[in-house]
């Protein structure tokens, strides 16, 4: 299916159809032509800053903006008083929990919105925070989630009305009971504790808004950076009461989202306040430690898992506790039903018995969020839960890791497999992407060389008691098999605040044959103007230059929720390829006419209709265009013009997979690790853009290394956040990432009406455990199981000696 | 994105003009080099200098050059200056060494000599490699100039002997015909402060250390040099019996504090650890002929 | 204060404040959006331009200190309709997603090639590395300099 030998090439020598296609949207941003939201400037423009709290955990005394509004060049002074009156204190949350737009009673985590300050330009807003005296009462944070629920712990969520502790949710997947039998019966028996850190998406570009309330018009037009800007519409309209016909979201071009970007931040609504109040439109834009103290963070899973098996090998069970840190306001950007999101997919790629799982969400003194950073929902802890503990298990058995994995994975003929929390896995040969990725790697000699390695260092004197004697490094491989659910989702599961996941889509054919396609999803450097048009191309034989393709206007484009989620090719491509199909048919009516015969007595060959077994009788898409916009008679009930529009409602996940192997180099001297190789097999089913969908592996596998070994945002005991610049919240550069080794199987889903699976997330779900993997593999000679990321040469040394640190408090 | 507190700013033409300048307007003017250290605590509003004296324009402070026993680097010689200098590489490979882990190269081509070491940061580089080869900073003022000892150079962490009217205009390096030098530094990632870092240079003769200068960053050493730990292997034979005892008393000497980098007992090992690949590196230099 | 200074081969006069910085006045002052900020601490490098010649975060220089000074960013790249090798690079190897590191990345990238127009993929990564990519994994950004380097212009461009 995915096969490129086959597709014609275009007048441009594009691709018409799948293949390898450069993008369309590089044009403008090689030349710094993109229009990115800090780019945009608009007449008599104001500038908004935020005054945020420099405490975890404090009540509010009194807040003095006097000197703030004296300022000359300073327009508005914004309290979350004056927001009281307006009703706009507080906003929900996409996690059905109210969050403060601006801190009225207290304040709940360290970067907190306080205030926010209008002026004429960034430099005078930002002089004007230093003006506001606040005073505060310093409250005892709430920092270590593991002792939130403890009695006596302080209630930060006292706002709500009779809340006396810091619960937020429990919420639970599988058979309890069969578990345990399972557990009870097992030859085997293994746990592990867990932390998956708290993390930052971190998009090269940071979160803004520009807000424009037209006063004479009462219209509203939002410039934001966002992944979902229908979402963004309405929840202005519940959230500030806004009439939505008067709201218009526009996404410029966004600089990275990750899913930092699906929100709406407390930030958007005080630059709509702003302009409401002073009638000029007011930027908002944060800087880098805004976004990393306040906005998106991801993960911060405690986890305990358990995994049950027979001696030989056989996997059976997995049982799993999660205490989850939400933060000060439960705002995880999900499916309304999922408050874990689809962890549910915890059993992974494996073929067992039983598996059950809790999760019990907690607030804390820290920012909110816990969904975001290319996560799928979560898909990324549930699949690092489950290769750490397969990995646990190997070491307990003595067994290659690979071998295991081999023995465990699901079979071909499983497919259609209903997991044991009741997701149904669409397709996949887990075993074949398995062995493609062992044989890339080399895996054998690859285990002969480590050996080699091992034995130079113990010849040198290296020993527990003597990690670095003798220079010696110690080679590390890890392997990561992971099964993801993405494309959220059907409507008949899946929603956010009551707004189903379905996606609209549009396409217009104009008289000359050229198109335009309408979009709901919104590209943040996924290339969505390239690839879609290349699925039109594939339907419909119009050359991807001829499509151009619209997106990221809520006023020019039909309703959807937007991309997270790997979502975008999963729904938004297969409405792409669905309304395209409504063309093709509606094309073979009208050709029908114009060649007076039957629509059955037409074959479609990309690009026209044609009669039968008479190749000459043909009309191309181009001439059937032109037909539809003329005066040809069309048959009753046809309408004339080329275009149609779906809304498409997907029938179930689907499920992209992939076999990944990193090699690692570890001084056990310093605790210094480098990822020397990685490979990765991935199975997304076919590749529209081949080059996109690599392009899009690479960027993950470097959120991998990044995860694994430096990336975590921390909390000193007092709450404050120590992460909270790109000095100390470290991101992988050019240095840290070896050259990536992919692969590819090809298994379409059989739903999907391109059979694509969607990838984006891919990567960065899958890589992390095999880089932990790969390290703790290196540190076997130590007795080393587990070691919390990030892997720093400081928490390497550390877990050498059997005292690796908690990775979410730093003292 | 974050912005400075307003100041005045003047641009300096000569050395003259930037010490009277500073002088003039006495502790709330702050010179100005590559800003790489200033300008981000400026931003944040750490720093709020009324008046900044750009040095930028004193060009004839921007040199490597060999002066009698001495290499004399301008104050205004950025760092990427150092890594590719010809003479530096001669005599003191050190400066390579350490060049190629400081900061990043863009900011290299900022950051300078002068800047480096008046900004004391206690995991600078620079100032362990100063230290280690035993330099000399010269100052300028109104009243004309003097010279410190570079590990003399500091009274405590960000905090420097310079007076509020005072320039630093080089920094002098001995020459030691024959010697080798290393630097090791173990980072978080490419581009962070060190966690541990150590510079050093031997001298050898017949097989035994006859001078060594070991200097350390980012662990609490008092001038970014270990003393003790010199003078325990000045005469011993080039070995790495006397490397490790030299190790261990770095590693003694030095107070590391635990932070985010790491606790301290791991910065200790990693100063032990280092010291001994950093001489042992130097020595196979000096032994190779040198540098 | 008066600032003065050529910009893409232009000089340009302005009035502004001592301490706005140079990022600023390109892209508030001049309009030269192309050249992006990320981070306040010159951590990433989608700042970088070049001054007098040399790449440099332009977040951490103030538009005072670069009165008198050549600037030179993304939008002299290409020379009429002509892109830049570099350019050129970057589009046929996918070195860019979401396009915000690309302008910093491609002016260091420039520099790379006018001073070792055969670099290797070492000598690639060496010269990027204080700058951050968050979605090619920097494999296609390697690609795209390896691919300027192969396919010089004829006429050589900039310095």
């Amino acid at each position: 299916m995915s096969t490129t030998a086959e597709v014609p090439v275009s007048p441009a020598g594009n691709p018409i159809g799948f293949g390898r296609m450069l993008r369309k949207e590089d044009q403008r941003f090689l030349r710094g032509q993109g229009n990115y939201l800090d780019d945009i400037k608009l007449p008599g423009m104001l500038h908004g800053a935020i005054l945020r709290s420099p405490y975890a955990h404090a009540r509010i005394v009194s807040i003095d903006t006097a000197a703030a509004e004296a300022h000359p060049k300073v327009k508005a002074v914004i309290t979350g008083k004056m927001l009281e009156g307006l009703k706009l204190a507080w906003m929900p949350t996409l996690s059905q929990d109210v969050q403060a737009v601006l801190a009225t009673d207290k304040v709940r985590f360290q970067g907190q919105e306080v205030a926010f300050v209008v002026a004429e330009d960034r430099y005078s807003a930002r002089d004007a925070l230093e003006l506001i005296q606040v005073e505060y009462d310093p409250l005892p944070p709430v920092v270590d989630a593991r002792r939130a629920l403890e009695d006596g712990a302080p209630v930060i969520r006292d706002d709500i009305e009779g809340k006396r502790d810091n619960h937020i949710f429990d919420w639970e997947a599988g058979d309890r009971e069969a578990t345990d039998r399972v557990f009870a019966g097992a030859d085997v028996v293994v746990a592990q504790d867990m932390l998956y850190p708290r993390v930052h998406p971190a998009p090269m570009e940071t979160c803004g808004s520009i807000a424009h309330m037209d006063r004479v018009t009462g219209q509203l037009t939002a410039w934001s950076t966002t992944q979902a800007p229908h979402a963004h519409r309405t929840l202005y309209a519940l959230v500030a009461g806004l009439p939505e016909h008067k709201v218009r979201i526009i996404s410029p071009d966004i600089g990275g989202g990750f899913g930092n970007k699906v929100g709406i931040y407390p930030g958007y609504v005080l630059a709509v306040v702003g302009s409401i109040v002073t009638g000029r439109p007011v930027k908002w834009v944060e800087d880098r430690s805004e976004n990393l103290t306040s906005t998106s963070f991801a993960r911060d899973y405690h986890m305990h898992g358990e995994i049950a098996a027979s001696r030989d090998g056989k996997i059976r069970g997995l049982r799993v506790k999660v205490l989850a840190d939400h933060g000060a306001f439960n705002g995880t950007a999900q499916p309304t039903k999922f408050p874990a999101g689809f962890f549910h997919i915890f059993p992974g790629s494996y073929d067992l018995e039983a598996a059950h799982c809790q999760v019990t969400g907690v607030y804390t003194n820290k920012a909110p969020g816990g969904v975001a950073y290319a996560c799928s929902f979560r898909v990324t802890e549930a699949v690092y839960l489950v290769e750490r503990m397969v990995d646990v298990l190997a070491d307990e058995l003595g067994m290659d890791p690979a071998e295991l994995r081999r023995r465990n994975l699901l079979r071909p003929e499983q497919f259609p497999y209903t997991n044991k929390t009741g997701w149904v896995y669409d397709s996949g040969n887990y075993g074949h992407t398995l062995e493609v990725a062992l044989e890339k790697a080399g895996y054998s000699e690859l285990r002969r060389q480590q050996e080699e390695g091992r034995a130079r260092w113990r010849a040198a004197g290296g020993s527990p008691e003597k990690p670095g004697a003798g220079g010696q490094h110690l080679m590390g491989i890890g392997i990561s098999f992971f099964t993801e659910g993405v494309g959220a989702g059907p409507k008949k599961h899946m929603d956010i605040l009551g707004l189903g996941m379905a996606d609209g889509c549009e396409l217009r054919v104009h008289p000359t044959g050229k198109a335009q396609l309408r979009l709901s999803v919104q590209t943040q450097g996924q290339g969505h103007e390239t690839t879609f048009a290349q699925i039109v191309a594939h339907e419909l034989g119009i050359p991807p230059e001829d499509v151009e393709v619209i997106h990221g206007d809520t006023d020019n484009t039909p309703f959807g929720l937007g991309t997270y989620g790997s979502r975008s090719t999963p729904v938004s491509g297969a409405a792409a390829a669905v309304v395209s199909r409504r063309v093709k048919d509606k094309a073979r009516i009208i050709a029908a006419a114009a060649l007076e015969c039957s629509p059955d007595d037409l074959e479609w060959e990309l690009g026209r209709w044609q009669v039968k077994g008479d190749p000459d009788k043909v009309k191309t898409i181009q001439e059937i265009a032109m037909l539809a916009h003329g005066t040809l008679e069309l048959p009753e009930g046809v309408e004339g013009h080329l275009d149609a529009s779906v809304v498409y409602d997907p029938p179930n996940l689907t499920y992209p997979y992939g076999a990944y192997i990193c090699v690692v180099d570890l001084d056990p001297a310093t605790g210094r690790v480098q990822v020397e190789r990685f490979i990765a097999v991935d199975d997304c089913g076919p590749r529209i853009n081949p080059m996109i969908v690599e392009g899009q592996v690479h960027g993950g596998l470097a959120d991998g290394v990044g995860m694994a070994l430096m990336e975590a945002i921390q909390f000193d005991s007092s709450g404050n956040c120590v992460s909270g610049s790109l000095m100390e919240y470290l991101l992988p550069t050019s240095l840290d990432c070896p050259s990536w080794e992919l692969g590819e199987t090809v298994t379409p889903s059989p739903h999907h009406p391109l059979g694509a699976k969607g990838v984006g997330e891919s990567a960065t779900v899958g890589s992390p455990p095999a880089v932990v993997n790969a390290v703790i593999d290196a540190l076997e000679p130590f007795g080393v199981r587990h070691a919390d990321m990030p892997l720093t040469p400081a928490q390497v040394w550390l877990a050498i000696r059997g005292r690796p640190l908690r990775t979410d408090i730093v003292e | 994105m974050q912005v400075p507190a307003p100041f005045e700013y003047d641009r300096a033409s000569s050395v003259e003009e930037a010490v009277a300048l500073l002088e003039r307007h006495g502790a709330e003017a702050r010179p100005i080099a590559g800003g790489h250290s200033l300008l981000p605590m400026m931003k944040l509003r750490l720093a709020r200098p009324e008046r900044l004296v750009d040095l930028n324009d004193l060009t004839d402070l921007s040199y490597v050059r060999a002066e009698g026993e001495w290499i004399a680097l301008g104050a205004m010689t950025r760092h990427a200056e150092l890594a590719a200098s010809d003479l530096l590489a001669r005599h003191y490979k050190v400066f390579q060494d350490a060049e190629r882990v400081i900061a990043d190269p863009v900011v290299r081509n900022r950051g300078t000599v002068g800047g480096s070491l008046c900004q004391g940061d206690p995991a600078e580089d620079l100032c362990a490699v100063v230290a280690a080869l035993g330099g000399q900073v010269v100052l300028r003022s109104s009243g004309g100039g003097r010279v410190v000892a570079a590990r003399d150079f500091y009274l405590g962490p960000y905090e420097t002997v310079v007076a509020p009217a005072e320039l630093v205009t080089e920094v002098r390096i001995p020459i030691r015909p024959g010697s080798g030098s290393a630097y090791e530094k173990v980072e978080r990632r490419p581009g962070d402060w060190a966690i541990a870092a150590v510079g050093c240079f031997v001298t050898l003769a017949e097989g035994s250390v006859a001078d060594c200068g070991i200097g350390l960053a980012a662990v609490g050493a008092n001038g970014y040099c270990a003393p003790q730990a010199e003078a325990q292997l000045r005469g011993q034979p080039a070995t790495e019996e006397s490397f490790r005892s030299a190790a261990e008393a770095a590693a003694a000497s030095c107070r590391p504090q635990s932070d985010q980098r790491g606790p301290a007992d791991y910065k200790r090992d990693l100063v032990r650890e280092l010291t001994q690949r950093a001489l042992r590196r130097a020595a196979a230099r000096a032994m190779a002929g040198g540098a | 204060m008066q600032v003065s200074m050529s910009v893409n081969g232009e000089r340009v006069n302005r009035e502004v404040e001592p301490r706005i910085l140079l990022v600023h006045f390109l892209r508030d002052e001049l309009n030269l959006t192309g050249t992006h900020w990320g981070c306040d601490t010159s951590n990433c490098g989608t700042c970088v331009v070049w001054m007098d010649g040399v790449p440099v975060k332009s977040c951490t220089v103030l538009a005072a200190m670069a009165s008198g000074r050549e600037i030179r960013t993304v939008e002299s790249l290409e020379q009429g309709t002509q892109l830049d090798p570099v350019q050129e690079g970057f589009m046929r190897e996918h070195g860019l997603q979401c396009g915000f590191c690309t302008p910093g990345m491609m002016m260091t990238a420039r520099w790379l090639l006018d001073h070792n127009p055969d670099p290797s993929e070492a000598e690639i990564r060496e010269a990027i590395s204080g700058q951050i990519c968050r979605c090619t994994g920097y494999e296609n950004i390697v690609r795209a300099v390896r691919w300027a380097a192969a396919h010089p212009a004829t006429q050589e461009v900039g310095s």
